[in-house]
């Protein structure tokens, strides 16, 4: 299998007063096409801007990300957008739909940035929605429906482009048992078809669902085990 | 394709913010309608001067005798009486481009009818006087060349003298008595109202120009020529024409002052057309400061929009919005906001001015190039204030606007 992301040496460096603090500190990371990792770690481990860093929306200070083998750490603001819209997917903790668009609407936005005809755009977001079973509630505005259901939306919007990456961060920290059964019901079905996922979670029940698991601790990997291994991460 | 979508996008934001955009828009359709009416009063003033003006006689030279200067004292200027009907005769042969040459001499008189009295201007003219200035007549004829040639007793009166000296009786053909001569009216001119400065036009009798000079005033010179050029842009030829051929005829040597004044209402014309349109100008301008707070209140409204937004821009460069196209999006808002408002300040400013004029009693002239810059400014307005809000969105940060709560 081809690699998807190939992160070597990665810092993120910001200034705090006088001092330097490093939120990455040397970070390598393979990730297969196909696979299913789980990100976890503590609040102020650095998960977060790895999950930017990943998700192109944030580059790293030192370090070399391929993407696709394609090196990404010194595009432009736009090149990253472009590289967001047609090759990454996001699904957010809060849903993050547009209040004043309709379901069909909100999965069809990442194809008006890619510029495609309005016909192209209706199907391609129809098709989404239709694989997390929402196709009936396609003309539905965010706020009538349920936390479930936005965030299957969500996912739908993050599906729609067909991106080679599906980035989750925790995506069912807002939703009850029941509909934190069905999102990850979702994650293994689109898994099965052949997605990467990368998924940020701090919840061990919900990482158990991917193949593999890593840590991040201090700005570092210091976990990184397959689901193979029985072995259980306790991130506190 | 993208730019339609934009499009809708801030057409729906700003229907979703209806009494907002509506509030914002205001200061536009103020701003267009106060300079589009403001430029209407101004043009009205500017047309109503202007027609007061040529109602004076257009392309119209006046030639008056000028001051007494021999020696140490000088007189008051027409105090020289070397300006000759031969004068006027000479440059009617002499000088191209003149339609009409009408020289006048004037004195106030006694007119007695019967038993009624008035007192009156006596103004002795030529036929060409009629045309010169646009006089009708209500009844009988005006005198003809041969009336001067022979000096006839011959007088035609306004209308005012005729309702004080005959009331209901028609003067034609009765005989009036002006310094203890006879008279008879040959004709009554229709009445022309005041001048613009304030004269009753119609309170004159006019008479045969020789019958004036020899038979009633006893004089040889004349009061003025009133000359009318055929053509506007003639106006300076002929004017210099003039003024050489009476230095000439007057033998006045060179470098001495002329014992005549070429006065032109073409140049006062100018000055007042210059004047009224400094007025024009100066209303527009200030009408025009309410478009630039007009589209102040647009950037504000917008940084505030750009504020309320932060997450969706956060959105929408999560998926893929590029920097120009969340720039477009808020400026495409700014632009329609002053596109609409823009167009409802026309109608609103075409309104006004037309209310002035009806109920104002004042006229209005609606200028289309004052709609078209009004316009115009308010598109630029909206373009320039929805710039810094626009760049504001675009530049945000999409982890920091994702974050924004």
């Amino acid at each position: 299998m081809s690699n998807v992301v190939t992160i070597t040496g990665v810092k993120k460096l910001y200034k705090m007063g006088s001092e330097i603090v490093a939120a990455l500190n040397g970070v390598d990371l393979k990730i297969d096409a196909g696979e299913f990792v789980a990100l976890m770690g503590p609040s102020g481990s650095g998960k977060s801007t790895l999950m930017n860093i990943l998700g192109c929306l944030d580059r790293p200070t030192v370090g070399s990300y391929k993407l696709l083998g394609q090196e990404v750490s010194g595009l432009s603001d736009d090149e990253l957008a472009r590289i967001r819209n047609k090759t990454i997917g996001f699904v957010f903790q809060n849903f993050n739909l547009l209040p004043k668009l309709t379901s069909l609407e909100n999965v069809a936005l990442p194809a008006v940035y890619a510029g495609l005809s309005n016909k192209e755009r209706l199907s391609m977001a129809m098709d989404a929605l239709k694989k997390v079973s929402l196709a009936d509630r396609a003309e539905h505005l965010p706020s009538e429906l349920s936390g479930g259901q936005r965030q299957r939306v969500a996912i739908a919007r993050a599906i729609a482009m067909k991106p080679s990456i599906i980035m989750a961060d925790e995506p069912t920290g807002n939703l009850d048992t029941k509909s934190t059964g069905e999102i990850m019901e979702i994650f293994r079905e689109l898994h099965a078809a052949g997605s990467t996922i990368i998924l940020v979670t701090h919840e061990p029940d919900i990482a158990q669902a991917a193949d593999r698991q890593i840590l991040v601790k201090d700005g570092q990997i210091v976990k990184d085990i397959t689901k193979d291994s029985h072995e259980i991460i306790d991130i506190v | 394709m993208l730019f339609t979508e934009l499009l809708k996008m801030a057409g729906l934001s700003l229907v979703a913010n209806k009494l907002r955009t509506l509030l914002t828009m205001l200061g536009i359709i103020i701003g267009v309608a106060a300079v589009i009416a403001m430029v209407s009063v101004g043009m009205g003033v500017k047309k109503n001067v202007v027609d007061s003006i040529s109602r004076l006689g257009s392309n119209m030279l006046i030639i008056m005798p000028g001051s007494f200067s021999r020696g140490g004292p000088r007189g008051a200027a027409g105090s020289v009486t070397t300006l000759t009907y031969a004068d006027a005769e000479v440059i009617k042969d002499k000088i191209k481009n003149i339609d009409y040459v009408s020289p006048t001499v004037q004195s106030s008189y006694q007119i007695v009818y019967g038993h009624e009295n008035w007192n009156s201007s006596v103004i002795g003219v030529i036929p060409e006087y009629v045309a010169i200035q646009s006089l009708e007549l209500s009844s009988g004829l005006f005198f003809s060349e041969h009336d001067v040639d022979v000096r006839n007793r011959v007088a035609v009166i306004g209308s005012t003298v005729a309702t004080n000296l005959f009331a209901s009786v028609n003067p034609v053909g009765k005989k009036i008595r002006i310094g203890n001569a006879p008279y008879t009216i040959i004709g009554v001119l229709a009445s022309k109202g005041q001048s613009s400065g304030g004269q009753d036009q119609d309170d004159v009798v006019l008479i045969p120009l020789t019958t004036a000079q020899e038979r009633l005033i006893g004089i040889t010179y004349v009061r003025s020529i009133n000359v009318q050029v055929s053509e506007a842009d003639k106006m300076d030829e002929v004017q210099s024409n003039i003024e050489k051929l009476l230095r000439q005829r007057h033998r006045i040597r060179a470098g001495a002052e002329d014992d005549f004044n070429v006065r032109n209402l073409t140049s006062l014309m100018e000055t007042m057309t210059s004047t009224t349109t400094m007025i024009t100008l100066l209303l527009g301008s200030i009408a025009g400061i309410s478009l630039i707070v007009g589209g102040i209140g647009i950037m504000n409204i917008m940084m505030v929009s750009v504020t309320e937004r932060t997450r969706e821009i956060g959105i929408r460069k999560a998926i893929g919005a590029t920097y120009s196209s969340i720039m477009l999006q808020f400026l495409i808002e700014s632009t329609m906001i002053s596109i609409i408002g823009g167009l409802i300040g026309i109608i609103i400013g075409i309104g006004a001015a037309q209310a002035i004029s009806k109920f104002g009693d004042f006229t209005t002239v609606i200028s289309g190039l004052s709609i078209v810059a009004s316009f115009g400014f308010s598109l630029f307005v909206g373009i320039f204030f929805g710039m810094l809000p626009a760049r504001k969105a675009a530049r945000l940060d999409p982890i920091d606007a994702l974050r924004y709560e």
